[in-house]
């Protein structure tokens, strides 16, 4: 049987709480590519879950009509966990910040992906702490001047892909901001996906880290700095296609003209490779923003979801006899009766 | 070798005792705690009434023979209706000379002591700082001293079936075993059967197991060394089926029961620790309950995944010890202001920090009631006994759902690995704790139009509207941000904030009106004393008043298991009586509490040594405190 879905508008996944970010804020081309998405899933509004911690992006459940969770720093992962191993008909999101997704619940992360629980991650990156206002965050590079970091930090940077696929994750992908049909692209991928999805955005602060992508993601340099993945394609970019990505064993990944070395040596794409070494060596690829920066889906595979699998152990428990009973349960250590 | 289960022997007098405390102990690798479970299935199997106290080290194998890695396990036996596992054991079986060692001094003066009389070689009198051999300089006089050879006779026993002599050296517990259930008269059938289904996988460890305990038990019968067998009769009961319980395993088929009664999905997110695990083993297991357990990644998992799973509709449980209570504080703080029904069960240990893992406090109490930020307070329930486990997990669910609040459950290390024969309750019988959903708007805006205002609270209960995922036009957003009264939505207005911390504070008081009134048993009408207790320490304040009592003095008690909010007439019971006692595993918690709260000079008795009052320690006390002129109630009425 097939249940229908009523049709909606993005205007049926808009809450009626007004947005509350700053004026500029790339939280809300981020709100609006979700916003659009949602109608085109074939889910309904009451089905779906967004649930978030703390920081600027956390306030996003407060925004779309749906159910949602606003709890509290990091952990959302881990409420999100509980909530769709209890209840795999929902679909559930988690927003997540680089502050709350990669310090204070980075733990949570990295076992929510390599569980495969089934919950879909967006992750606002902007490389600092907007609501705390401007401290450097573990995705800042090193030497950021900030309030807390006056004479610049001494922090090494998490490259937020690299842990992802360093925690066995199923799905992991990066998009940005400034383009809404990738950005919807690839968070339908990331719905899709069966397991926990991880999508990095690229996020610009515009009150405390302005311009932070704009040497990869601003319109006029996007072709020579943006590298896209796309599945059984070469990796190639620039003008015309003129450059690619190779792998070698002495240099792992890196970017060659593709005249130099031909077509038919560039890296094919292939997200649903089981080995995670050559989306982890793509992940690698640029340092920062300001070098050639890959985007879309690095990773794609199929793995026993979490939930899914919490089912059928129940459903496997249940099958010779039916469910428990209270009273067997009761009489199931040794007993002896007084008269 | 004589089949004794069909052995008849000679008749030989046999003695009566109403009670006896038997203590094994030996290295952690000898199996104490499986032998005196056995022989605690047994007793119970017999008729008699019990309780038991398992006293076993942190580390899972300290290095063999020495002090550190002594396991030992008490059990107490009677025709009568017992509430302590026994102060002094008259009985001490001690495997080793560490186990002696360690041990000796807790025996009673003249009492049995059993040997294992291979173990007190050079090198194992030396890993347990004996310069002398204690079984030849007279430092036992004090006590019956058997010197029984265990290792050798069980190593002949098992000679025959061809078993290595290292294994076969590890059925020596089933010797001891065997040795004391002759002693004891204890019906042997139900071991030799448990051995036969436990070990029915490995034959030889089956036939050597069998054979030590045989042996024990002729030795016992034939070897002259004891002047006769002793028999403790079943303990008169109520009619029913009986089992016998641990406290962590009636806490989770308390859980499963509640799941059940409520008609909700049982859900728990937790991390290991000691003395809390078993709960997230037993609750595994029971998967054809449709039960969801999660191992999380840390303390905080475990409970944020409860949270999830209750916002989802489930009954959601975490479940810790002392330092994940203090790592889940800030969950909690959000369940607190999520309204969401949420189980947090603390087993507590001896702390702080790693404190004793495994060995019994209950110095949570405070934490329970203030270990959170702000204004967030909480119904706690503490189980006083092993089979309480099971109805104050009950509680704890009804308090929760009908409440829509976290409820915190306090159970010990004493509770949750002691054991004591329960009467079964009938499942019919079990309280109806169903709750219903939102699933309408319950409230018309100015503009007429029909909304879903999560924080609309049921007038009598205080408690929320609670609409789950999945229902169709009641979509909310809410979150630990402060909530505007009735609709949900964030709200930074002052008058609303206090509001709200007025209304959390009056829906956890008001369960005061839900709850049973504090029951007062012993001289209650001219009572000297009032002994007021919680948790763990019920039986041996049972004890101590009865023992006060027949020597003439007037002694009340009354325990509490609702400790947030207090039984509505408990202030005016304490005021009723002269004096106040509080007997405590921790410095004076529950006292420091009454005190705040009603203006009482209750009086504190401590115990920080992880291991339970005795009655006679408590005895000792309220004469005491009776003989004391300094404490009362008079001044301050």
């Amino acid at each position: 049987m097939t249940e229908l879905i009523p049709v909606t508008s993005r205007k049926d996944w808009m809450s009626d709480q007004e947005v509350r970010w700053c004026p500029g804020c790339g939280d809300y081309s981020i709100l609006a590519a979700v916003q659009l998405l949602m109608p085109d899933l074939g889910i309904t509004r009451e089905d779906t879950v967004f649930v978030s911690g703390i920081g600027c992006a956390a306030r996003f459940p407060y925004y779309i009509n749906t159910y949602g969770l606003h709890s509290i720093h990091g952990r959302a992962p881990a409420i999100a966990t509980g909530l769709a191993m209890s209840r795999p008909d929902l679909h559930v999101f988690v927003v997540t910040g680089d502050g709350d997704a990669l310090s204070i619940g980075g733990n949570h992360l990295i076992h929510a992906l390599r569980r495969n629980i089934n919950i879909t991650i967006l992750m606002f990156n902007n490389q600092i702490y907007g609501l705390t206002k401007g401290q450097y965050s573990p995705t800042s590079e090193l030497g950021k001047v900030t309030k807390s970091t006056p004479f610049g930090s001494l922090d090494h940077p998490f490259n937020p892909l690299s842990l992802a696929i360093g925690a066995e994750a199923s799905f992991v992908a990066r998009t940005h901001d400034m383009d809404r049909a990738h950005m919807l692209e690839t968070f339908r991928r990331a719905y899709e996906h069966q397991g926990a999805s991880f999508v990095e955005v690229f996020q610009n602060c515009n009150v405390f880290n302005d311009h932070a992508f704009e040497g990869v993601t601003a319109k006029a340099v996007r072709e020579e700095m943006l590298i896209p993945l796309r599945h059984g394609e070469p990796v190639r970019f620039g003008t015309d296609g003129g450059k690619g990505v190779v792998i070698d064993a002495q240099r792992g990944a890196h970017i060659v003209d593709v005249d130099a070395v031909g077509l038919d040596t560039l890296l094919v794409h292939d997200e649903a490779r089981t080995d995670p070494s050559v989306s982890f060596m793509l992940s690698r690829l640029a340092r920062g923003p300001y070098e050639p920066t890959p985007i879309g889906v690095f990773r794609a595979v199929d793995r026993l979801e979490y939930s899914a699998e919490v089912s059928r152990q129940i459903a496997e428990a249940q099958a010779p006899a039916g469910p428990g009973r209270l009273e067997d349960l009761l009489h199931s250590g040794t007993t002896w009766t007084v008269d | 070798m004589p089949d004794i289960a069909e052995h008849t022997g000679p008749e030989v007098a046999t003695e009566r005792l109403d009670r006896v405390v038997i203590r094994f102990a030996g290295d952690s690798g000898d199996g104490m705690q499986l032998t005196g479970d056995r022989f605690t299935d047994a007793s119970a199997l017999f008729g008699n009434d019990l309780a038991t106290l398992p006293d076993f080290p942190a580390e899972i194998r300290a290095p063999a023979g020495t002090l550190a890695g002594v396991s030992a396990f008490q059990v107490h036996i009677s025709d009568h209706d017992i509430t302590t596992p026994g102060d002094a054991p008259n009985v001490l079986v001690a495997m080793n000379p560490a186990a002696l060692r360690n041990e000796v001094s807790r025996l009673e003066g003249g009492g049995t002591l059993i040997v294992n009389e291979d173990a007190f070689g050079e090198r194992n009198l030396t890993k347990a700082g004996y310069t002398a051999n204690p079984l030849d300089d007279g430092s036992l006089d004090g006590y019956t001293l058997y010197r029984v050879p265990m290792s050798s006779l069980t190593l002949r026993a098992v000679e025959e079936l061809g078993v290595k002599p290292r294994d076969a050296e590890r059925s020596k517990n089933l010797f001891a075993l065997g040795l004391v259930s002759w002693m004891y008269t204890r019906p042997v059938e139900e071991t030799l059967r448990w051995i036969e289904t436990k070990f029915s996988q490995k034959p030889q460890v089956r036939d050597a197991n069998l054979a030590a305990f045989k042996a024990g038990h002729a030795f016992g019968e034939t070897a002259e060394l004891f002047d006769h067998p002793y028999a403790v009769d079943p303990a008169p009961r109520r009619p029913g089926t009986y089992t016998n319980i641990t406290g962590n395993t009636a806490l989770t088929w308390g859980l499963l029961a509640a799941s059940q009664c409520s008609h909700l999905p049982l859900f728990l997110g937790s991390y290991p620790i000691t003395p809390a695990s078993d709960i997230l083993h037993e609750l595994s297991k029971h998967k054809r309950f449709g039960v969801r357990t999660l191992q999380a990644e840390d303390e905080i998992a475990g409970i944020g995944a409860a949270i999830g799973a209750a916002y989802g509709g489930s009954l959601g449980v975490t479940t810790t010890s002392g330092p994940g209570m203090a790592l889940k504080a800030e969950a909690m703080g959000l369940a607190v202001s999520l309204e969401l029904p949420l189980l947090i069960v603390d087993i507590q240990r001896g702390g702080p920090s790693t404190g004793l893992p495994t060995k019994t406090e209950a110095a949570d109490l405070l934490t329970a009631y203030y270990g959170r930020h702000g204004e967030s307070p909480l119904p706690i329930v503490a189980a006083y006994s092993p089979s309480d486990c099971f109805w104050a997990a009950l509680e704890a669910a009804r308090i929760a759902i009908k409440y829509r609040t976290p409820v915190i459950l306090l159970s010990d290390g004493y509770l949750a690995n002691g054991s004591e024969p329960w009467l079964l309750p009938a499942v019919k019988d079990l309280p109806d704790l169903s709750t219903t959903f939102a699933t309408s708007p319950n409230h018309t805006t100015e503009s007429g139009e029909e909304v879903f205002w999560p924080y609309l609270r049921d007038p009598d209960t205080l408690a929320r509207a609670w609409a789950l995922p999945g229902t169709p036009g009641l979509m909310h957003r809410i979150g630990g941000l402060e909530k505007e009264d009735g609709s949900g939505n964030i709200s930074y207005d002052a008058e609303n904030h206090a509001r709200m911390v007025h209304l959390r504070a009056a829906k956890i008081a008001g369960i005061a009106a839900d709850i049973p009134e504090v029951m007062v048993s012993g001289d209650v009408e001219d009572a000297e004393v009032l002994i007021v207790g919680w948790g763990s320490t019920w039986g041996a304040i049972d004890g101590a008043v009865n023992r006060v009592r027949n020597q003439g003095r007037r002694v009340a008690s009354t325990h509490l298991t609702h400790l947030n909010p207090f039984p509505r007439n408990l202030g005016e019971v304490l005021r009723r009586y002269p004096k106040v006692l509080v007997p405590e595993m921790n410095l004076g918690q529950l006292s420091r509490l009454l005190r705040a709260e009603f203006l009482v000079d209750a009086g504190s008795v401590t115990n920080m040594r992880g291991v339970p009052f005795t009655a006679g320690e408590l005895e000792e006390a309220i004469l005491d405190y009776l003989s004391s002129p300094r404490h009362g109630n008079e001044g301050i009425r």
